[in-house]
């Protein structure tokens, strides 16, 4: 135990002697903290608009204000012709076309049905998918408004409604920030921890001191306990550090326990970094482990559902999942802070991740030789 | 003579695939002695070596190191010797003094014991000013000084030093052998590997690895005589012309 | 230029006997690539629900049997009371909890209305509001069935037209996407890595003292990235036109020439993170947090920079990926050509120049 304290030591003091890493370590994740959940927003606010109104009546022009006043869409310009408002579109000023077609308002009116044409840019599937859904609502409503203009209230009650009352539960303002933010920290505390864990073995070999631990007594779970702790304690400090700027910034704090959290990301840390240790110990040369790290971090963070729902994956990728850390801590960090989900109801993910921890661990110290 | 084996090997063997590094290695090191274990780059010195030292297992054979089984019993041999590579390898971002707290504390001296050798130390080799100062730091021989002393630190039984002196000036290398002697005298058993011909004059016993076979095994005296020859590097010379290995 | 070529062969060496690394480069893009365009949609599909039928009439068990045959959904049976429910959602089981009122049929024939509830795990807000659309839209297609008699009037009709990407293809932001983001990681972060590696060994020093110019060393470390990145390059776009489908609207040349523009912008950049690091951690931790994240965030691939706040706005110009990404959109998908995209090409080309006089600065300065 002894020998542990003194390894323990050296790898505090070679941590806070380096003090370009630790500033790095504290400052980058933090600043991304900050900076990433703005910029991680689908909230559509200022979807561009070119009109191209070949009716100019009463009624078209009550629809382009229905849309510029929505909230959603912003206009741009009126188009004379749909080519000219292609080339807006080719040019990134626009990201959607109305096309009102001549007689709009004659037809809507003696022929009860009308036609018009919308247009998006839709490289991004997204922005698309809710640019048009957007519209959608906002005809919708301007038939309505059509039909209770013309209609008499009678008829109006005569057909059968399905009320569809909708209700979003433990996130009822539809704050995107509340989702995104946890999601992030739970990142950076494993890039941290991660790329931390899977150099520092490495770096030893290469720099050539690990033959003087190995021709040392030392036990082999003392060495992996030495290079573990360090970086147990940064990833929980990090972590902390986190929590305390998503409630400066954001007034986000878990709805509940956060030893539950702690205890949650203390066993995750385990885990992570037992996994860090494996490649630095599988790795030859420190740029290999980047490698190594750099496509396992990948691979994490696209299949861990930071951005999109494990749900509509595929399959194949919905297994990936499963066996996949880092989604198991955004999952959890996400029911804490928005749900306050109990112990209980976390009690597989608690059972999942210890498993991690000793199967990588188990391996890091089975893989770890004294011998060359 | 009847004086105390320390190591002992009976045809010790490491291959790698077809390659055999070294071949049937069988001698023995008395207690104190200062043994040279010469051969050109190649040779299968460092391969034999990390056999000796409990990190790398042999093929076949046999051998003991301070009473220890090579193959069951590394661990205790490894409490038993010291090591210090041919790659310098102290922590260069950690200080002297930490670098000498860490390894005495691996080695499980007591915390007072630590302080007595760690003031010693600094003493000895007249390092008051840089002894809070990075490793990294410090010229190449310092270094190398500094590694020996850490690696005699727990007072080991034998170690083992692998090319020791590569890299460095005459003079520090004479101080440094002047280390190896003080130690040897201490009743430390040196195991060393050199290709410098000049410092096999200076062990009490040789032998000569070519292609990872031993060709030659005594005094450097005997061995001048045996061959005939003015110096340990003519002795060298003679042996290693038909090598095979080698750059 | 013998000297060169010995020198860029002795890298070559050094990158091609590290088998492990090269898997990891030539196959982080394929990975990548087919990771965004099978795996992550935005299309809902096997998302667990709840359904709490209060009524258990026909018009309920109409509209349970739609939503179960739409394969967007599947209905977790087990789950029949209120506490079972909110139970489900706190685990996560399910997403959307469905609440039919009671009496439903006859409330719907007898007074023209009933209600339906449908709750949201709203912890993912854009999810959820999908997840609300769908099931509404399966409700409102049983409801205009029951009114098929009487259609209703003063009706717009929309066409909707999916310009460039008909079939809202994930790959079409992807590709894109991918091309910057990787380009970037071998050319910025490797090399930076490969030079701070001989600093850190020492071999620096020997190279230098070598009768080769400094800058000579420098380019044949740079050289083996280089050409990577070039492989990279086609084997992204191979796969992009033959597997996703990607088409290639404009001229494969000005997609070529300024994707070199952009290995040089990024090339640079590497050579200025080496110029100020002197261990590989340190590089590639700069690399990676500092460049990674912010050429995802703020480039524009994963999220549309006209949403941002200001200041993230302005910030997104220097990151060069953005212009890069701009350009490949344009060239690939829109099939611009170069009269529309010179000012994002002078920008990546001043940011080279802007890099490399800095570090070259730098480097002098530490000689």
């Amino acid at each position: 135990m002894r020998t542990l304290l003194f390894l323990l030591r050296k790898e505090f003091l070679q941590i806070f002697r380096n003090k370009l890493i630790l500033r790095m370590i504290f400052a980058l994740p933090l600043i991304q903290l900050i900076l990433l959940p703005y910029a991680a927003t689908y909230e559509m606010k200022n979807i561009t608009l070119s009109v191209v109104d070949h009716d100019h009546s009463e009624y078209s022009r009550k629809l382009i204000n229905k849309f510029t006043t929505s909230g959603y869409f912003q206009l741009t310009d009126y188009s004379e012709t749909y080519d000219q408002a292609l080339d807006q579109v080719e040019k990134d000023v626009a990201d959607l076309i109305i096309e009102i077609p001549q007689g709009f308002e004659r037809d809507l009116i003696r022929e009860s049905e009308t036609k018009i044409v919308i247009a998006a840019n839709a490289i991004s599937g997204q922005t698309a998918g809710l640019a048009v859904a957007y519209s959608n609502l906002i005809i919708k409503d301007f038939n309505n408004d059509v039909r209770a203009e013309w209609l008499p209230q009678s008829r109006f009650n005569t057909i059968p409604v399905i009320e569809i009352t909708g209700s979003n539960w433990f996130n009822s303002q539809m704050n995107y920030k509340k989702f995104i933010v946890p999601g992030v920290l739970a990142l950076l505390v494993t890039l941290v921890g991660y790329l931390m864990s899977s150099l520092n073995i490495v770096k030893e070999k290469e720099v050539g001191t690990i033959e003087q631990l190995n021709v040392s007594p030392i036990k082999k779970y003392h060495f992996i306990l030495s290079k573990l702790i360090p970086f147990w304690v940064l990833g929980l400090i990090v972590m902390s550090i986190g929590f305390v700027i998503s409630f400066i910034v954001y007034g986000i704090y878990p709805e509940g326990s956060f030893w539950i959290g702690y205890l949650f990301a203390g066993v995750y840390l385990v885990a992570l970094l037992g996994f860090g240790l494996l490649t630095s110990i599988y790795a030859e040369t420190q740029q290999q482990a980047m490698f190594i790290a750099y496509f396992f971090m990948l691979v994490f963070i696209l299949l861990g559902g930071l951005f999109s729902p494990t749900e509509n994956m595929p399959d194949w990728a919905r297994y990936l999942t499963y066996i996949n850390p880092v989604s198991y801590l955004i999952e959890v960090m996400r029911m804490l802070v928005l749900k306050g989900s109990s112990f209980w109801a976390l009690r597989y993910h608690f059972l999942i991740i210890t498993g991690f921890a000793v199967v990588f661990n188990g391996l890091a110290i089975w893989n770890y030789k004294k011998t060359v | 003579m009847n004086r105390e084996v320390v190591i002992k090997t009976d045809k010790l063997t490491k291959k790698f695939g077809d390659f055999i590094a070294a071949s049937e290695i069988t001698f023995e090191v008395f207690k104190g002695e200062i043994f040279g274990f010469l051969g050109a780059n190649g040779a299968g010195k460092t391969t034999a070596m990390k056999m000796l030292i409990g990190i790398s297992k042999p093929s076949y054979g046999k051998a003991q190191i301070a009473g220890f089984d090579v193959y069951k019993q590394t661990e205790q041999i490894k409490k038993n010797i010291g090591y210090m590579s041919q790659k310098f390898s102290l922590y260069e971002d950690l200080t002297i003094k930490e670098n000498i707290n860490l390894f005495g504390g691996i080695y499980g001296l007591s915390g007072k014991q630590i302080e007595t050798k760690s003031n010693e130390l600094i003493i000895k080799l007249n390092l008051y000013k840089e002894a809070d100062k990075l490793v990294g730091s410090l010229p190449l021989g310092w270094k190398q000084k500094l590694a020996f002393s850490i690696a005699i630190l727990h007072e080991p039984k034998i170690v083992f030093l692998d090319e020791p002196t590569g890299g460095v000036d005459p003079i520090t290398r004479r101080q440094f052998w002047d280390m190896i002697y003080e130690a040897a005298h201490n009743g430390i058993t040196v195991f060393v590997t050199t290709h410098y011909m000049d410092e096999a004059e200076y062990c009490d016993r040789v032998s000569i690895m070519v292609d990872g076979v031993i060709k030659a095994l005594d005094s450097p005296a005997e061995l001048k005589k045996q061959f005939n020859a003015i110096s340990m590097d003519d002795v060298f010379l003679r042996l290693a012309r038909g090598a095979q290995r080698g750059d | 230029m013998k000297q060169l070529i010995t020198f860029i062969k002795k890298e070559f060496h050094h990158i091609l006997r590290d088998k492990r690394s090269m898997l990891v480069l030539i196959g982080l893009p394929v990975i990548q690539l087919l990771i965004f365009g099978f795996a992550i949609t935005n299309e809902v599909r096997n998302t667990n629900i709840a359904i709490l039928d209060n009524a258990k009439d026909e018009a309920t068990q109409n509209i349970i049997t739609r939503i179960e045959s739409s394969q967007y959904f599947d209905i977790d049976r087990t789950l029949k009371t209120n506490q079972q429910i909110e139970k489900a959602f706190k685990t996560g089981r399910i997403k959307v909890a469905i609440v039919f009122q009671q009496n439903f049929q006859n409330e719907l024939v007898h007074t023209n209305k009933a209600q339906l509830q449908i709750i949201a795990d709203a912890t993912d807000p854009n999810q959820a509001t999908t997840l609300t659309n769908y099931i509404s839209t399966i409700v409102m297609d049983y409801q205009s069935e029951l009114n098929q008699q009487n259609n209703l009037p003063y009706t717009i009709k929309t066409e909707m037209r999916m310009l460039y990407n008909p079939q809202l293809k994930g790959a079409y932001t992807s590709v894109p996407g991918v091309m910057g983001m990787i380009l970037l990681l071998i050319s910025a972060m490797m090399t930076s890595i490969a030079i701070v590696k001989e600093k850190e060994l020492g071999t620096m020093e020997i190279l230098l003292v070598s009768p080769m110019k400094p800058w000579l060393v420098i380019i044949s470390k740079v050289i083996p990235y280089f050409i990577i990145s070039l492989i990279n390059v086609a084997t992204i776009l191979i796969l992009s036109v033959f597997v996703l489908g990607l088409p290639i609207q404009g001229s494969l040349l000005l997609l070529i020439g300024s994707t070199i523009l952009y290995i040089f912008c990024a090339l640079s950049l590497g050579l200025l993170i080496s110029t100020v690091t002197d261990t590989q951690q340190a590089a590639m931790l700069i690399s990676l947090l500092g460049l990674m994240f912010p050429v995802v965030m703020l480039s524009g691939y994963a999220f549309p920079i006209a949403n941002m706040p200001l200041v993230l706005q302005v910030l997104s110009n220097f990151v060069p990926a953005k212009w890069y990404i701009i350009i490949v959109k344009g060239v690939m998908i829109k099939g611009i050509d170069i009269t529309q995209i010179w000012k994002e090409l002078l920008i990546l080309l001043m940011m080279t120049a802007i890099f490399l006089t800095i570090s070259v600065k730098r480097f002098k300065i530490r000689l």
